[in-house]
C-alpha cells in the first residue's frame, strides 16, 4: 500500500509570491519535498491544467460557534473554507460570548480539532467588546493569538485605543480596527448616497469609515502600533492608508469580497441578501477598490463570512442583519468576477497573481508577521520545505454558485444563481487532502 | 398591473390612467348610496405595522364602497420582536385566501418583499420614508379636479423632505405629469443627495411663495428638534411654515396641500388651515375616491369597463392578469 502521506501533484503549473511556472509538487509528511518538472510518486494526484497556489488564508471569518451554531460550526465553516481553497481561516471574535479570555480561546481550539482546514481564534481588544477594558492579550498571545479585533463595533474611544496600541505593540500581535464612527452611522443600513435617497433608507456615509481611519492612522503614528483595518470600503480609505504605509507607518487593512464585486445601487430591490457591514458603496468605490486590488496594493482580501439564519434575512431591510456566507464562494467570485477569463477583455482587470496573492500570501504575513531572516521558514513561497498548505484551481471549470449546495451551514448570498469560472479541485492542508476532486474529505 | 407599490419611475400613462378611473367612481361617491357591486365577493386586508387610522380607514371605505369585504390586520411591533418575521406574517395571511393586501410599514421596501412572497395584490399604503403611492395620486387628483390640469403648474414641497415618503411619491407623479417641482427645506431635512432628482431645490419659501401655484406642507415632527435638524420648532415655523403674513402673499389661485394630520401652529397657521384656498378636506375625500380605482384596478378584470360595472348587479369577478406594478 502506497503512503498516504507523501503523494504528487502533477500536471499543473504552480503560481506564488516568487511568480509562475510549470512544475509538479512532491508533499511528504506535511511538508513540500520537491518542486519540478517530471516528479514522481506512487500517489499521484492529478491536477492537469490547475493552478498550484499557496493555501488561501482569510483574516475576517466569522465562525457561528459559539452561539449561533444553527447557522454555522467551525466544522461546518472550515469545510466550506477547504472547499473554497482555504487552508487557514481566523475566526472573528464576535461570537456569543465574545473570545475573550484563555479560556474562550482554548474552546475554541477545542472545537477546531478535526476541521477540514487550519481554524485559529482571534480575540476581543475589550472585554466582551464593551470598550470599556482590555482583554489580557499577553496571555492570550502566549496562546498564539495574533489578531485582536472589536468586530463590528470598533474602538471608539480615542484614549482607550490608545492603550491598546500601546500594550499591544509590546507584545507583537496586531490591532484590528474595525472603522465607523457611531454617531454618523446611526441610524444607516445602506452607503449614502443618491440610492440611499431615493429608496428612503437611513444611509451610512462614507466619511463614517474615513474618519476612524484618519483619527487611527494619527494613533498610529503617535505609538508605532501595527494596525490593521477590518474591511475597509471607501476610495479615500484606502488612499490614507496606502499614503501612511508609503510614510513607513506599519499599517494595513483587508476589503471584503462583496464590497469589489457589489455596490449600493445592487440594494434597490430592497433584498436583504445585499445587506453588509460596511455597506456595498458606489460604484466609484468599487471601482477604486479594484483598480487597488490590480495594483497589487491591497493587503489582503478577506471573505467576512457572516453566517446567518434564514429568519435573519426574512424581515425588512432595515432590520435585516448584515453580511452573507461566503467562504466557499469569494476565490470562484474573484475569479469570475474579476480576474481576466476566457470571454475577452474586462475593464480594470485583476490579474490572477494579483487576486490570489491578496487572497494568499499577502494575509499570511499580516497572520505570521515578518519571517525572521535566516529561518527556512517561508509564506507564500511553494518550494521545498515549506508547509504543504497547497490550493489546487481548476480554472476553467464552469459553474452555477448554489447555496444549498455548499457546506456552510448558512446559506444566505446575493450571488446565487451567478455563472461561475474557476474552482478549487484539491485544498492540501498540512499535507493532508482536505478537498479530493471537489470533494471535502471531512 | 397586480400590484401597487410605488409610482417613482412610472409612466404618466399609468398615472393618468388611474386618474380617470377615479373620475367613475367620483360619481360614484356623489350618489345618495355610495356603493357598487364591482368587487363582490373579493376581500382586501389591511395589514398595518404602523398605526395610521386615516389611511386605514379610507381603504376600508374605499373596498366596502365597492362591496369588497375587509379584514383588519394591526400588526403590534411586540409580536414583530417576538420573532415573527415579515414572511412569517405574509404566509398567514396568505393562507386565509385574501385577495389584495394594503400594507403599511415603518420599513423602506417592506411591500416590495410582500409581493415577491404572496401570490395577491400588493398595495402600498405607505413604507418608511420610502413611497406612499395613493398619498400621490389623491395629491395629484386633488390638483386635477381643481386646476384640470397639473401641466406647468409650478408646485412648492415644504418641510422635512428626507423623511418623507409622501414627498418622495409626489415629486415624481407630480413631475410625470407636467408639473415642475421646487424643494424648500433646510439642508438637514433634504435626502443626503438628489441626483436624479427632477427637481429645483431651495431654502428660502419667501422666494418660491409669490410664484408657486401649489404649495405642498409636509408634518413637521417634533422630534426632529431632538435630531438637532432644527434648533427649535419656533425656528422652524419662522423660516419655513405657512404663516398668516405668508399666506397673504400666496398668489391669487394658488392652493395649499397638506396629507395630514396637520400640526397648527408649526408647518400651517391655524387660519390659513381653515381658509378656502386650504384643499385638505377635498384631498381627504378624494383619497377614497382614488383607493377605489387602485382596488378596482388591481383587482377586478381589466377588460371590464368600470361604467359598465357600476351598478351592474350580474358584473362578476374576473382575475386580473398582467405584470407586476
Amino acid at each position: 500500500m502506497a503512503d498516504l502521506h507523501t503523494f504528487v501533484l502533477k500536471g499543473a503549473s504552480v503560481l506564488d509570491a516568487s511568480g509562475r511556472r510549470s512544475a509538479d509538487v512532491l508533499v511528504r509528511d506535511g511538508f513540500v519535498a520537491a518542486v519540478g518538472e517530471g516528479l514522481d510518486a506512487p500517489r499521484v494526484l492529478d491536477a492537469a491544467g490547475c493552478i498550484i497556489t499557496p493555501g488561501l488564508v482569510d483574516l475576517n471569518a466569522g465562525l457561528g460557534e459559539p452561539g449561533a451554531e444553527e447557522a454555522e460550526t467551525v466544522h461546518s465553516a472550515a469545510r466550506a473554507a477547504a472547499l473554497g481553497g482555504y487552508t487557514t481561516i481566523v475566526g472573528r471574535a464576535d461570537t456569543d460570548p465574545v473570545v475573550d479570555s484563555a479560556a474562550s480561546v482554548r474552546e475554541l481550539r477545542a472545537l477546531a480539532e478535526g476541521a477540514a482546514c487550519r481554524v485559529l481564534p482571534s480575540a476581543s481588544i475589550t472585554v466582551g467588546a464593551r470598550g470599556e477594558r482590555l482583554t489580557p492579550m499577553a496571555e492570550l498571545a502566549a496562546l498564539g493569538v495574533r489578531l485582536f479585533a472589536d468586530d463590528g463595533v470598533g474602538i471608539h474611544d480615542a484614549r482607550l485605543l490608545r492603550r491598546a496600541f500601546e500594550y499591544a505593540a509590546g507584545l507583537g500581535v496586531v490591532i484590528c480596527q474595525f472603522a465607523q464612527e457611531p454617531s454618523l452611522a446611526a441610524g444607516g443600513h445602506l452607503h449614502e448616497g443618491p440610492w440611499s435617497a431615493r429608496l428612503g433608507i437611513g444611509g451610512i456615509p462614507a466619511e463614517a469609515e474615513e474618519v476612524v481611519v484618519m483619527r487611527d492612522l494619527a494613533l498610529a503614528r503617535l505609538t508605532g502600533a501595527q494596525l490593521h483595518f477590518r474591511t475597509l470600503s471607501t476610495a479615500a480609505s484606502l488612499a490614507m492608508v496606502h499614503s501612511a504605509r508609503r510614510r513607513g507607518l506599519p499599517v494595513t487593512a483587508e476589503v471584503a469580497m462583496a464590497n469589489l464585486l457589489l455596490v449600493d445601487e445592487d440594494c434597490a430591490g430592497f433584498d436583504p441578501a445585499t445587506k453588509f457591514r460596511p455597506p456595498l458603496r458606489s460604484a466609484e468605490d468599487r471601482r477604486a477598490l479594484v483598480g487597488r486590488l490590480a495594483a497589487g496594493e491591497l493587503d489582503a482580501v478577506v471573505s467576512a463570512h457572516t453566517p446567518h439564519s434564514v429568519q435573519d434575512k426574512e424581515v425588512p431591510f432595515d432590520e435585516a442583519a448584515p453580511g452573507a456566507s461566503m467562504l466557499q464562494w469569494t476565490l470562484a467570485l474573484g475569479l469570475s468576477e474579476l480576474t481576466l477569463g476566457e470571454g475577452g477583455p474586462q475593464a480594470n482587470a485583476v490579474g490572477l497573481a494579483e487576486l490570489i496573492g491578496a487572497l494568499s500570501w499577502k494575509p499570511a504575513s499580516i497572520l505570521h508577521g515578518t519571517v525572521p531572516a535566516g529561518t527556512a521558514l517561508t509564506y507564500g513561497v511553494i518550494e521545498s520545505g515549506a508547509a504543504a498548505d497547497l490550493a489546487v484551481i481548476d480554472p476553467t471549470a464552469t459553474w452555477i454558485l448554489d447555496p444549498a449546495a455548499g457546506a456552510s451551514r448558512s446559506r444566505t448570498t446575493p450571488f446565487a444563481g451567478r455563472s461561475l469560472r474557476g474552482r478549487v479541485r484539491h485544498t492540501i492542508v498540512g499535507g493532508e487532502p482536505m478537498v479530493l476532486d471537489g470533494v471535502a474529505q471531512r | 398591473m397586480k400590484h401597487l407599490l410605488g409610482v417613482i419611475g412610472q409612466p404618466r400613462a399609468m398615472l393618468e390612467e388611474l386618474l380617470q378611473l377615479s373620475d367613475s367612481f367620483a360619481e360614484v361617491n356623489a350618489r345618495a348610496i355610495p356603493k357598487v357591486p364591482a368587487l363582490r365577493g373579493r376581500t382586501v386586508a389591511t395589514l398595518f405595522f404602523e398605526d395610521s387610522t386615516r389611511t386605514r380607514l379610507s381603504f376600508e371605505t374605499a373596498a366596502k364602497r365597492l362591496s369588497a369585504d375587509t379584514l383588519s390586520f394591526s400588526v403590534s411591533s411586540s409580536s414583530v420582536k417576538k420573532g415573527e418575521t415579515l414572511r412569517d406574517t405574509a404566509l398567514t395571511l396568505q393562507a386565509m385566501r385574501i385577495d389584495a393586501i394594503v400594507v403599511r410599514h415603518a420599513s423602506s421596501g417592506a411591500p416590495w418583499q410582500l409581493a415577491r412572497w404572496l401570490d395577491c395584490s400588493v398595495i402600498n399604503a405607505g413604507d418608511g420614508w420610502h413611497e406612499h403611492p395613493t398619498q400621490a395620486l389623491l395629491d395629484c387628483y386633488t390638483l386635477r379636479r381643481h386646476f384640470g390640469s397639473l401641466d406647468g403648474l409650478r408646485i412648492a414641497i415644504v418641510g422635512d423632505i428626507k423623511h418623507s415618503r409622501v414627498a418622495r411619491s409626489d415629486v415624481w407623479a407630480f413631475t410625470a405629469l407636467g408639473a415642475e417641482v421646487t424643494l424648500v427645506a433646510p439642508r438637514t431635512l433634504l435626502p443626503p443627495s438628489l441626483e436624479g432628482w427632477p427637481v429645483q431645490v431651495s431654502e428660502d419659501l419667501d422666494r418660491v411663495l409669490g410664484s408657486s401655484d401649489v404649495v405642498y406642507l409636509l408634518r413637521m415632527q417634533r422630534e426632529r428638534q431632538h435630531e438637532a435638524l432644527v434648533p427649535s420648532l419656533r425656528e422652524y415655523t419662522a423660516r419655513f411654515g405657512l404663516t398668516r403674513d405668508r399666506a397673504e402673499r400666496l398668489a391669487d389661485r394658488a392652493v395649499v396641500l397638506h396629507p395630514g394630520p396637520m400640526n397648527r401652529g408649526v408647518e400651517i397657521a391655524p387660519e390659513v388651515a381653515d381658509l378656502d384656498r386650504c384643499l385638505v378636506l377635498d384631498q381627504v375625500a378624494n383619497g377614497v375616491t382614488v383607493r377605489m380605482a387602485v382596488l378596482y384596478k388591481l383587482l377586478a378584470g381589466s377588460a371590464a369597463d368600470p361604467h359598465d360595472a357600476v351598478g351592474d348587479e350580474a358584473w362578476g369577478p374576473i382575475r386580473s392578469g398582467g405584470s407586476d406594478g
